[in-house]
């Protein structure tokens, strides 16, 4: 069976080239696009894996996190943040709400996957 | 595809610039509502963002000053003016134009975008509205600088010129890697594919279960890893984890050394050089004469874990070291193949004398003569599996002469015959390869002469015209197996057992299974070829290969099914010169038993004799098992113990017996042959010395074994 990563971005065109991507490794998508729609779905599926961006409007992607990690069945999946930013404050605060890893923006399709294929295995 | 991505973007990016004018005119009016600079910023944000992802380097390096701007005004630094609202309007109405744009290519007018991008820079660079801690800020944007992405492609990335370097990498994850969503198993994964390497879990902190806490992550790592790629690679490895984790990567061997000897450091040295004990420590330690490892951990100064990890460190460095060594002198040199039988002669009466030297050590007593003596034993042991190894050649050679043999045979018979080998590099002892060239050539003719037929057989028995011979060997354990099998026509099992009969070998109404039956074909006498086919031919008996085969030790074994093929397998000793041996003693005599065919030693006390009632047989693991009396069989006068001891050995498939007084256990047997007089002795495969300069032989047990089935039918007819 093929693994499901939610995508969840306010940004259209990255949750579509996100997707595109993964479904094209082969993977299975759910698509969210905020924090807040983030977490109405996660009860529908199963997940193995969250790419989130961070700065969506309802709720941004550290409180996203914060929130994953608090649900049992996202308790140890990885969780993938997505940024702009260069900046390391940024990526502390994401990783001390629970984030496995990020991809900074720009990035190009092989390095989603590389990355998938690095915390999810 | 990337198009469909960009005509999404520019979709979307029409939206947010749609959304970004309504939320700037809102924000003039209500300039300090955050929730509308959110709105704004998020705006720029996503152009800038998607913008760098779909190839809009332009728009992205352009929004970058503008969206650091309204970041600071989010965070209360600046205050929003009207002059700021012109300028982003502006700035906007310019972003629309880049992204309409770009679809007829580069913009001209890079003037204005530069004014505006100009102004905007000011704005940073002026003193903030709120004074506060000046932030230097960086407003430089390159889409690729060092964002701290994750080097994807490092296997592309340039390494140092295919020079191996070993790491020791410790890895000691924070407690709570689990809850961040980490795997340090994949971590280990990626890791094992930059190059060979060890990896030693360190356990020790791993509490009873009663207290443990499964979301707790306990065990450390210790990585040795030989890899041609860079520190920083290993780096990206643990990239997402370095802020929670303890993380140590330290080189410690280069393959620039190349003077390097294989020994590593010592145990102690390493230990110390990684922290977990002091030298201090280690010298305390030191004075005392134990292995040191077991030492340390007694002390309770380091762990099993921590000792075992730094044995591996050693032995993976010592690996590396003699890999790079051998490749670096894969020259070789020819020598006189006497030269070698000389050396391993010598290495032969060395093992004897060193088996003496031991003996005599032991019954001394004398501590310090041991200690010689174990060192010898050692060096000996050496030595001698490496001059083994020189003997050793690959059995390629061998098997091309038979192509020529395939080939002119079947051209003289009128077939169509193919022969494909396998497994040419698998080496063998240089005399072992000699001695089977004559009976691999007697079963390839058998092959092609009877089991092979005339091309019009093959096509109406709907098998290719073209006939196939596969001659294949392999390793296994201390022997080799080399297998030839052909697609022809296959035994007749009805028809050799028919013959049998006929030839009295065996009683009409015998039970005999499919194996037995073949193995019937390999007793003197029987002929295969007037008998199976009809073709005229060499008539070459089976019986003068197994007699080669077993003169090697080896042994036959056949699988056929008629009309399909014919299988031969023929397994093999890798070595003929020195043999594990089985040491057995009856009255004062000593003699060899080859190890490699023996299963066990079980005891026959009297009791067992009286309750078979005269028979030689005795019940082992429920089986019966018939026994030889190798006290009668070689005449030894005198009373055998109370307690005897039976050898079972698996000879042809059955389980035989070989009583002895008593067994003596494992011995280093060198093969000495015996001189021109006593070779025609059956029985009797060698000789060899002792430990105590004494003589033993070394019995040939399949012959013994026929040898007591001969008696035992001549009884019968009697």
């Amino acid at each position: 069976m093929s693994k499901v990563i939610m995508t969840v971005d306010d940004s259209a065109s990255i949750r579509q080239m996100v997707s595109f991507t993964l479904r094209d490794a082969g993977y299975e998508v759910i698509e969210a696009v905020d924090g807040k729609d983030a977490l109405g779905k996660v009860d529908a599926q199963a997940l193995n894996m969250v790419i989130t961006d961070l700065n969506m409007p309802n709720l941004d992607g550290i409180s996203l996190i914060r929130a994953l990690r608090a649900l049992p069945s996202c308790k140890f999946i990885p969780i993938v943040m997505l940024t702009t930013e260069s900046q390391v404050e940024k990526k502390q605060e994401g990783k001390a709400a629970g984030a496995t890893g990020w991809i900074v923006k720009p990035f190009k399709p092989e390095q989603l996957i590389a990355v998938v294929k690095k915390v999810l295995g | 595809m990337m198009d469909k991505h960009r005509e999404a973007f520019r979709e979307e990016a029409h939206e947010l610039l749609t959304e970004l004018e309504t939320a700037l005119l809102e924000l003039e009016r209500m300039p300090s509502d955050e929730e509308v600079i959110g709105r704004v910023f998020r705006a720029m944000h996503t152009i800038k963002g998607s913008g760098a992802m779909f190839g809009f380097d332009r728009v992205a390096a352009f929004t970058h000053d503008v969206e650091t701007v309204y970041d600071r005004v989010r965070n209360g630094k600046f205050l929003v003016t009207k002059l700021l609202i012109d300028m982003t309007l502006s700035a906007r109405d310019e972003i629309l134009k880049m992204i309409d744009d770009t679809e007829q290519g580069e913009t001209e007018d890079n003037a204005i975008t530069e004014a505006i991008s100009r102004s905007f820079r000011d704005m940073l660079l002026a003193p903030e509205t709120p004074p506060s801690v000046d932030v230097p800020v960086d407003v430089s944007v390159d889409a690729t600088g060092d964002t701290g992405q994750p080097v994807i492609d490092a296997p592309e990335a340039p390494s140092v010129d295919e020079r191996e370097v070993t790491y020791r990498i410790r890895f000691r994850p924070e407690s709570g890697i689990f809850t961040s969503g980490t795997n340090p198993t994949l971590l280990l994964n990626e890791l094992r594919d930059l190059g060979p390497c060890d990896i030693i879990a360190n356990t020790d902190s791993i509490p009873f279960l009663d207290i443990m806490d499964s979301e707790v992550c306990y065990t450390a790592w210790d990585i040795i890893l030989t890899t041609t790629q860079d520190k920083n690679a290993i780096r990206d490895v643990f990239i997402f984890v370095e802020d929670n984790c303890d993380l140590h990567i330290d080189v410690i061997d280069d393959s620039n050394q190349t003077d390097a000897k294989p020994e590593y450091k010592k145990l102690g040295e390493i230990l110390v050089e990684r922290g977990d004990l002091n030298a201090n420590e280690l010298k305390t330690v030191l004075d005392a004469q134990k292995r040191i490892g077991s030492l340390l951990v007694d002390s309770g100064m380091v762990s099993t874990d921590q000792v075992q990890a730094a044995l591996v460190e050693q032995q993976h460095i010592r690996e590396m070291r003699l890999k790079r060594q051998a490749s670096e002198s894969t020259a070789s040199i020819r020598v006189p193949a006497e030269k070698l039988d000389n050396l391993v002669n010598m290495v032969g009466e060395l093992v004897t004398v060193q088996s003496r030297l031991s003996q005599l050590a032991a019954r001394f007593n004398d501590l310090s003569l041991i200690q010689v003596a174990e060192e010898v034993e050692r060096l000996t042991a050496e030595l001698r599996d490496n001059t083994m190894s020189i003997r050793m050649l690959p059995i390629g050679a061998t098997f091309s002469r038979f192509e020529r043999l395939v080939r002119d045979l079947s051209t003289e018979l009128g077939k169509d015959i193919v022969l494909n080998t396998e497994g040419a590099e698998t080496e063998l002892d240089k005399t072992v390869i000699e001695k089977l060239n004559d009976p691999l050539i007697h079963i390839i003719r058998n092959s092609i002469d009877h089991g092979i037929e005339m091309p019009e057989a093959r096509k109406l028995a709907g098998k290719p015209e073209q006939g196939t011979v596969n001659l294949s060997a392999e390793h296994s354990g201390a022997n080799v197996f080399i297998r030839i099998s052909d697609d022809g026509a296959g035994f007749d099992v009805e028809a050799i057992r028919t013959k049998a009969v006929e030839k009295g070998m065996i009683a009409p109404d015998a039970v005999l299974s499919e194996k037995e039956i073949f193995s019937l074909t390999l007793t003197p006498g029987f002929s295969m070829a007037k008998n199976i086919t009809n073709v005229s031919g060499r008539g070459v008996g089976m019986d003068v290969v197994k007699k080669g085969i077993d003169a090697l030790q080896g042994t036959i074994e056949m699988v056929s099914k008629k009309g399909v093929g014919t299988t031969i397998t023929l397994k093999l000793p890798l070595t003929m010169a020195i043999i594990d041996g089985l040491l057995v003693q009856i009255e004062n005599v000593h003699y060899i038993m080859p190890l490699a065919a023996i299963e066990e030693c079980v005891e026959l006390t009297r009791e067992d004799v009286a309750s078979a009632h005269g028979k030689h047989i005795a019940r082992i693991r429920g089986e019966i098992v018939p026994y030889i009396r190798l006290r009668e069989m070689f005449m030894h006068g005198g009373m055998a113990p109370a307690i005897e001891q039976i050898v079972t050995a698996r000879i042809d498939d059955v389980r035989v017996g070989f009583v002895v007084d008593q067994v003596v256990g494992q011995h280093q047997t060198v093969i000495k042959s015996m001189s021109r007089m006593y070779r025609d002795i059956e029985h009797v495969s060698g000789a060899t010395i002792l430990g105590d300069g004494n003589v033993a032989l070394i019995l040939d047990l399949p012959k013994l074994a026929q040898h007591a089935e001969m008696i035992e039918k001549q009884a019968r007819h009697d």
